[in-house]
């Protein structure tokens, strides 16, 4: 009963406020949505008993993606009459987006109607090892899938030292702080002792 | 409790009025140690500048913080008429309800836990990160320059220093081979040299202990790290606009989660709700006196630092995070889970 409950408040936010995302004037009101939406689907991830996707879906999109799209999306300039100019002219190609989804859920759909596609009923399913969500998820990643889970660490690195490579530059004429030399520094070596004869000066 | 209420109430209803009770005797606890909590903050800070502090209202001063709360709830809320109304009132409420959200898991005693799930850690991890919401909105919202900037910084200062939290936490993990926090306050029964209940006496997890210290006051944006209301740049930063008790939910939330970091330091550290010496009778004492002394010394820790250390400049924080704590953290995620496949699991 509450978990019925607890399902269709979740999903329906979860349609409501994906919704929202695409009909909000503001971009920033739009990824305010998307965050919604994020959230309520950690709830459903919960519901099935996937406790640590759930977390992991806050931590990774609530807490690190969408803090840098809504930093991002903060800065913009926005100018409403070029975003509605841009729609339609995006149109034809939102359209035929639209439509390859709506084949890909149709087909999805007759698919798992078709057939029994037993989702769930793997014997790797947590629940049936009667072990908690972290140590079966480990046990996949780690021992079974080790060298998929290892390639696409190898993946993501190469897209990030690619990324750097691409957009660092070296510039000429900055002075960059250096932290080691300024904790190095010594007072002999900065200041210096005097006693100049009245009317002389000092030497700088 | 539950079994009390689910035999007079029925099975549903009785769950959901113990719970309402439970979440309430913690709920209304924490509000009121924050509101005791910033008086000796106040206190603690004056007494380090040779001041008196707050010492008017009630014995001692005692009763400011109160006297402070009926003050701003007195006073006129003021929306400014470029701010975007609804975001501006949300992101006061955000702060102050995250802010509540991570005592759900966190232990008081032996069995003194509202929900004891086993990815306790990284709920806290998961709420604590939807903690800079709050500031980013209502820095945006604002509609005005300071709150703007403020709101940037708050952005990067959070993202950076939860990467090293995150990386801290996972060396805490690997010893205890759970993220429930109750199994990692009992897993340090005896950790040092058979009888010293730390985490922290251990030599590996020692360095993570300090960082974990100083990222947290980096996490909830004390000083040295409170650049996000930098009053000499940024005039209060993310609050400049906000009044009256839209101000007031700030302020409780971030003293909430000055508490909750404290609260964690010393559960994952330094024994949570044991004693700290393994000997019979520091156990008539019971276990959540022993937490609230360790938040106590946390704290004080925390306000000491407040008090004595310059703010840091925003690029000098961005290196601390990413340059220092993060490759120190990540090497010593190796160094433990070597030094566990070595001595505890066999290679």
């Amino acid at each position: 009963m509450i978990q019925i409950f607890a399902f269709y408040l979740f999903a329906s936010v979860v349609i409501a406020s994906g919704a929202f995302t695409i009909l909000a004037r503001n971009p920033v009101h739009s990824v305010l949505w998307l965050i919604l939406a994020f959230f309520n689907a950690a709830g459903l991830m919960v519901l099935i008993g996937a406790e640590f996707i759930a977390m992991l879906l806050v931590i990774v999109y609530v807490g690190a993606v969408a803090v840098l799209f809504l930093f991002v999306v903060m800065m913009l300039d926005i100018d409403f009459a070029e975003l509605r100019g841009g729609f339609m002219k995006n149109l034809p190609l939102g359209l035929a987006l639209a439509a390859v989804f709506l084949a890909e859920l149709i087909f999805g759909i007759g698919a798992y109607q078709a057939g029994n596609i037993a989702l769930g009923e793997n014997a790797l399913n947590p629940a049936r090892m009667g072990a908690s969500n972290i140590q079966a998820v480990g046990e996949l990643l780690y021992t079974r899938y080790i060298f998929l889970f290892e390639s696409a660490g190898v993946v993501l690195l190469v897209a990030m030292v690619g990324a750097i490579v691409l957009t660092h530059r070296k510039r000429a004429g900055v002075r960059p702080q250096n932290i080691g030399s300024q904790v190095r520094r010594r007072p002999e070596e900065a200041t210096r002792n005097t006693q100049p004869a009245v009317g002389q000066g000092v030497q700088l | 409790m539950t079994e009390f209420f689910q035999a007079t109430l029925g099975t549903g209803w009785g769950w959901f009025v113990a719970n309402l009770i439970l979440i309430l005797l913690i709920a209304l606890p924490v509000m009121l140690s924050v509101a005791i909590v910033i008086y000796f903050d106040r206190k603690i800070w004056a007494a380090m500048a040779l001041r008196r502090g707050p010492n008017v209202v009630g014995p001692l001063g005692i009763l400011q913080s109160f006297a402070d709360a009926a003050k701003v709830f007195l006073q006129e809320t003021i929306i400014p008429s470029g701010a975007n109304k609804g975001l501006f009132l949300l992101a006061p409420i955000i702060t102050f309800t995250v802010a509540l959200l991570s005592w759900a898991v966190i232990p008081f005693d032996q069995d003194m836990v509202l929900a004891d799930i086993n990815v306790g850690l990284l709920y806290i991890l998961a709420v604590s990160s939807l903690g800079v919401y709050g500031v980013v909105i209502a820095g945006w919202a604002s509609n005005s320059k300071y709150p703007f900037f403020s709101a940037l910084r708050a952005s990067a200062q959070m993202i950076s220093y939860e990467v090293s939290i995150g990386f801290i936490i996972v060396t805490v993990v690997l010893w205890t081979g759970s993220f429930n926090l109750n199994d990692i306050v009992e897993a340090q029964r005896g950790h040092g040299l058979g009888f010293i209940n730390w985490y922290g006496f251990n030599l590996l997890l020692y360095p993570m202990a300090v960082m974990f210290l100083i990222s947290s006051l980096a996490e909830t944006a004390r000083a040295p790290f409170d650049l996000t209301e930098a009053e000499s740049e940024l005039v209060a930063g993310y609050q400049t606009e906000y009044s009256s008790m839209a101000f007031a939910l700030f302020w409780l939330g971030e003293y909430a989660n000055v508490l909750l970091m404290c609260t964690l330091n010393a559960v994952l550290f330094w024994g949570g709700w044991l004693p700290p010496f393994e000997w019979e009778p520091l156990y008539a004492v019971p276990g959540i006196v022993w937490l609230i002394i360790k938040i106590s010394a946390f704290f004080f820790i925390f306000s000491w630092v407040k008090a004595t250390v310059p703010r840091y400049r925003y690029d000098q924080l961005m290196r601390l995070g990413w340059k220092v704590f993060l490759p120190i953290s990540l090497l010593w995620i190796f160094l433990v889970s070597g030094y566990l496949m070595l001595t505890r699991y066999g290679v």
